[in-house]
């Protein structure tokens, strides 16, 4: 392998290149059965289909983003959530400006709620969300910007650990209040929601819905390349080093809270994009997304699929989702006990998640082998067990 | 079954006191009682004034439940009774003999048939009545009648009631009364001396009179006396504002305390983070609900059986949490933190498969209703005197716990050094596994209180624990005092940011200032002196 070329960091990444092959494989091939195959056909994929992967993609986004800071610096935030709805309420609030007069009350400058409330005027931080490359722009400033000042402030304090998480609860917390309130001029309770149209184009049609896939599955390749050129960087070294022995780093001569507050405020920007991506494509976002416990689902979903590793956040969302959609379907009492189950079982038996099991089991397989081929006729016996065993798993 | 009881006494001490003159008496009232029937009201006026001058303990109930059309006729015999609410049905009680009659559906009795004039007619002569009561608390009552439309007919009776009055604070509020009638008088002598009858006499209703007295009054001189005792007033107020402030932050405090004092075992002492604590308060609400299931007829003890009841529950979930999982995860804080949450998520979904997701409803015992009314500003209810004591109580025996029992020592040994513990022979896994339990069951204790103010749900400890963790963070980890300054610091705080600007805002200001606090001191308001290493 050529290690030492300028995209080493890319090369050297074998799980990462499959799994960068899965996504553009279903990115490219999903809107093809969605569209070019006729409905009755078996391999058609119905829009319904097209639009829950398309979340479950923007949820990998944001997994990737906590599995950046989280398995690379140790910074467990039970705050992210917030940072993917303040990009959702930015992307919200272009869509609601897009609707214009076709609101319920017809007012061509407010939106339905704020005429409902008998507001006269449109809010001074509502100006501008008319503009799409405006908004875009604050999808990832807002959440930039409060991860700059929250990060700021907190990692020159030396806040670290359990501290830390506790006071990013707090934070969601409180915003979460605050965006309840009918006052503060984002839709209070419901949110916003009844978009209508997106640079033009129908919400509601097939291929809007296909696109908005294919852009989260862009996105989603695109996060996954930056977080890794990151992590693989010297930067990323010194985040890892930070991670293991912060003081150590800080002895050393490094200034760790640049480092944290950098990678911090990547990460929120990362959070932000997927939450703009994701409210376009479930049609709503409220503060019921501000929760706490939201933000602590997205950490089972990196601890699910392994953290540290960027692609495992990724798998972990995907498979944590798909059982969530599954069992609030089906069994919907039994929802909460399996997550709840899932957050006992990862963090006592899976410590490096369902990845990390994947590649002890890989790893015993390639000892025994290498055992096998060192003494040939130890176990005579045992050798068609073990060799059918690996063909199966081969294939 | 008290009702019964009182029926029995009341019927005895009616026997031993003569039962023929009760009869006599019995007789009279019992015949006015009988006219009160028909359509003929202005008949009616005059029955209802006899039957007040009888001087009969039975008339005030009869003329109130006139006045709030609460009087019936039983179609079957035509006796009068008296209606009260009871499961969509009627619980009669006879006027005449105050006998219980039973339950009856509303088409079984008839209206007794009132007008306006009537009504009013009977309202001036219940404020009578009232006023000639041997209670102190019904003259009082009648006095705040009075105050809300003083009427110039209600002046005899006062004077009257003025003249043998001997209790000096009753006498003042009857003087109030006169004087809020002799406001509108048209001599400015006879004003003057109304408005200096109410100074400092603290009460609400003084205030708007006055107040609404200073707008028509045309006398320079009564304009300053009513300025003069409207300032004295409005002071007075403003204290026992302030008091009344401090008493529900202290409460609000005190509930703080509660949800925050076990935690501050957990997380300060063994540096546990358990994300379930507030599922442990929910259980112990809940056991409050099922021993209040179990024992229906002595709702008055239950919360008494329910405090050890919640304190073994929560206790012993949170040993089987310790031995089960957490004991796995000593010096991984990130990761017990984690898995305590899905506890939690488990905890609640099992609440809401066994007891259902909505809120249970915990009854409130009668010794903790009601409110202590010191004044006319400033009354203190019950049930948060309770839960302030309470939490005061829950601290001290805690305190008193770890500094002087045994198992304390054993405790702060195995916190302080825990590998030196061990060598002493101290089993540290029990004491690990006894002190969660304990933190868990306070906890429990804490859902008992919780359960009398706020409804029991599956997501009552939801709302709790954020709180929690910042009183306790806050505080300083590891130190009660710590908790408990927090606590209160913050309850009060809260009360007092309020009404500036609104409840949720308050909550969010104190959450950015937590927020703003930790950065300059990380380690809390009572940080534990000495040098850290990072674990």
């Amino acid at each position: 392998m050529p290690a030492n070329s300028r995209l080493a960091w890319l090369l050297n990444d074998v799980a990462g290149k499959r799994l960068l092959a899965v996504v553009l494989a279903i990115t490219v091939l999903v809107p093809i059965l969605n569209l070019a195959v006729p409905a009755d056909s078996f391999f058609h994929v119905p829009t319904y289909w097209v639009s829950l992967l398309g979340k479950y993609l923007c949820f990998a986004l944001l997994a990737l983003a906590v599995d950046l800071i989280w398995g690379y610096c140790g910074i467990l935030s039970l705050g992210h959530g917030a940072f993917f709805a303040l990009g959702g309420y930015a992307m919200g609030m272009y869509l609601m400006r897009q609707i214009g007069d076709r609101g319920v009350y017809g007012n061509p400058l407010l939106p339905d709620f704020m005429v409902f409330l008998n507001w006269q005027e449109l809010p001074w931080y509502w100006y501008g969300f008319d503009n799409f490359a405006f908004a875009m722009l604050m999808v990832l400033l807002v959440p930039g910007i409060l991860a700059f000042v929250f990060g700021w402030l907190t990692f020159r304090s030396r806040v670290t650990g359990v501290y830390l998480s506790i006071i990013t609860q707090a934070m969601t917390y409180a915003l979460m209040l605050a965006f309840f309130q009918n006052d503060m001029g984002f839709g209070g309770n419901n949110g916003l929601t009844d978009f209508k149209d997106i640079l033009g184009f129908n919400l509601h049609a097939d291929n809007t819905k296909v696109a908005l896939y294919v852009l989260s599955g862009v996105a989603l390749m695109i996060g996954y390349l930056l977080c890794r050129f990151v992590v693989s960087s010297k930067l990323g070294r010194v985040l890892v080093s930070i991670r293991d022995a912060e003081s150590r780093t800080r002895f050393v001569g490094y200034r760790v809270e640049h480092y944290k507050l950098f990678v911090f405020v990547l990460s929120a920007m990362l959070a932000g994009v997927a939450g703009a991506l994701y409210v376009p494509q479930v049609g709503i976002i409220n503060p019921g997304e501000f929760s706490p416990i939201n933000s602590i689902e997205i950490i089972i979903w990196v601890a699910v699929g392994g953290r540290g590793l960027l692609y495992g956040a990724v798998i972990g969302a995907i498979l944590v989702n798909y059982g969530k959609t599954y069992f609030t379907g089906a069994f919907p009492e039994v929802w909460l006990f399996m997550l709840g189950g899932l957050f006992v079982v990862s963090t006592l038996f899976l410590p490096q998640g369902v990845v990390g099991v994947v590649q002890q089991w890989k790893q015993k397989r390639a000892e025994r082998k290498a055992f096998k081929q060192v003494t040939p006729s130890a176990s005579p016996q045992a050798k068609p067990d073990s060799s059918t065993a690996a063909v199966e798993t081969a294939s | 079954m008290i009702r019964y009881f009182l029926n029995i006494v009341f019927m005895l001490a009616f026997a031993l006191s003569g039962v023929q003159f009760a009869q006599a008496d019995d007789d009279a009232f019992g015949q006015l009682v009988e006219q009160l029937g028909g359509s003929n009201l202005r008949n009616k006026v005059q029955v209802i004034e006899q039957i007040a001058a009888l001087e009969d303990e039975r008339a005030l109930p009869v003329l109130e439940a006139l006045m709030n059309n609460a009087l019936y006729q039983r179609k079957s015999d035509n006796q009068f009774v008296f209606a009260a609410d009871e499961d969509k049905q009627l619980r009669l009680t006879s006027v005449v003999s105050g006998e219980d009659l039973g339950l009856a559906s509303s088409r079984d009795v008839r209206k007794v048939i009132t007008n306006n004039s009537l009504r009013s007619q009977t309202r001036t002569l219940v404020a009578v009545t009232r006023l000639h009561s041997k209670k102190n608390e019904v003259k009082l009552a009648a006095v705040s009648e009075l105050l809300k439309s003083p009427d110039a007919s209600f002046l005899a009776p006062l004077d009257a009631a003025i003249a043998e009055e001997k209790n000096p604070s009753v006498l003042k509020a009857l003087q109030v009364a006169r004087g809020a009638i002799l406001l509108g008088n048209e001599s400015e002598v006879e004003r003057l001396k109304a408005v200096k009858a109410m100074d400092g006499y603290n009460s609400k209703q003084v205030l708007t009179l006055l107040q609404a007295q200073l707008d028509v009054e045309s006398s320079e001189l009564v304009r300053k006396e009513i300025n003069d005792v409207l300032g004295g007033l409005k002071r007075a107020e403003t204290g026992y504002k302030f008091v009344e402030d401090l008493f529900f932050g202290l409460s609000l405090g005190s509930v703080l305390l509660l949800a925050a004092v076990g935690l501050a075992i957990t997380f300060g002492v063994m540096g546990v983070i358990n994300m379930a604590h507030g599922e442990m308060i929910m259980l112990g609400a809940y056991t409050t609900y099922v021993v209040q299931l179990l024992m229906p007829n002595h709702i008055e003890a239950s919360l008494i059986v329910a405090v050890p009841a919640a304190f073994l529950v929560a206790g012993l979930m949170g040993v089987i949490i310790e031995r089960g999982v957490i004991r796995f995860l000593y010096g991984r804080p990130l990761e017990t933190l984690l898995a305590t949450f899905g506890i939690s998520l488990i905890l609640q979904q099992l609440v809401r498969s066994v007891f259902s997701p909505l809120n249970r409803s915990v009854i409130t015992p009668q010794w903790m209703s009601g409110s202590w009314e010191i004044n006319g500003f400033l009354s203190l209810t019950y049930n948060r005197m309770y839960i302030v004591l309470f939490a005061l109580a829950v601290l001290f025996g805690l305190m008193l716990l770890l500094k002087k029992s045994y198992f304390g020592l054993q405790m702060r040994a195995v916190t302080q050094n825990r590998a030196m513990a061990s060598s002493m022979g101290i089993r540290t896994g029990w004491v690990d596994a006894m002190t969660f339990g304990l933190g868990s069951g306070i906890a429990g204790i804490a859902g008992v209180a919780l359960s009398q103010l706020t409804n029991v749900g599956p997501n009552l400890g939801q709302s709790y624990i954020i709180d929690s963790f910042m009183v306790v963070v806050f505080g300083g980890v590891g130190n009660l005092w710590g908790t408990f300054v927090a606590a209160m610091g913050l309850g009060v705080a809260n009360k007092f940011i309020e009404p500036l600007s609104g409840a949720v805002l308050a909550k969010i200001l104190i959450l950015v200032f937590i927020i703003m606090f930790i950065q300059r001191r990380p380690r809390g308001l009572f940080a534990l002196k000495g040098r850290f290493v990072e674990g």
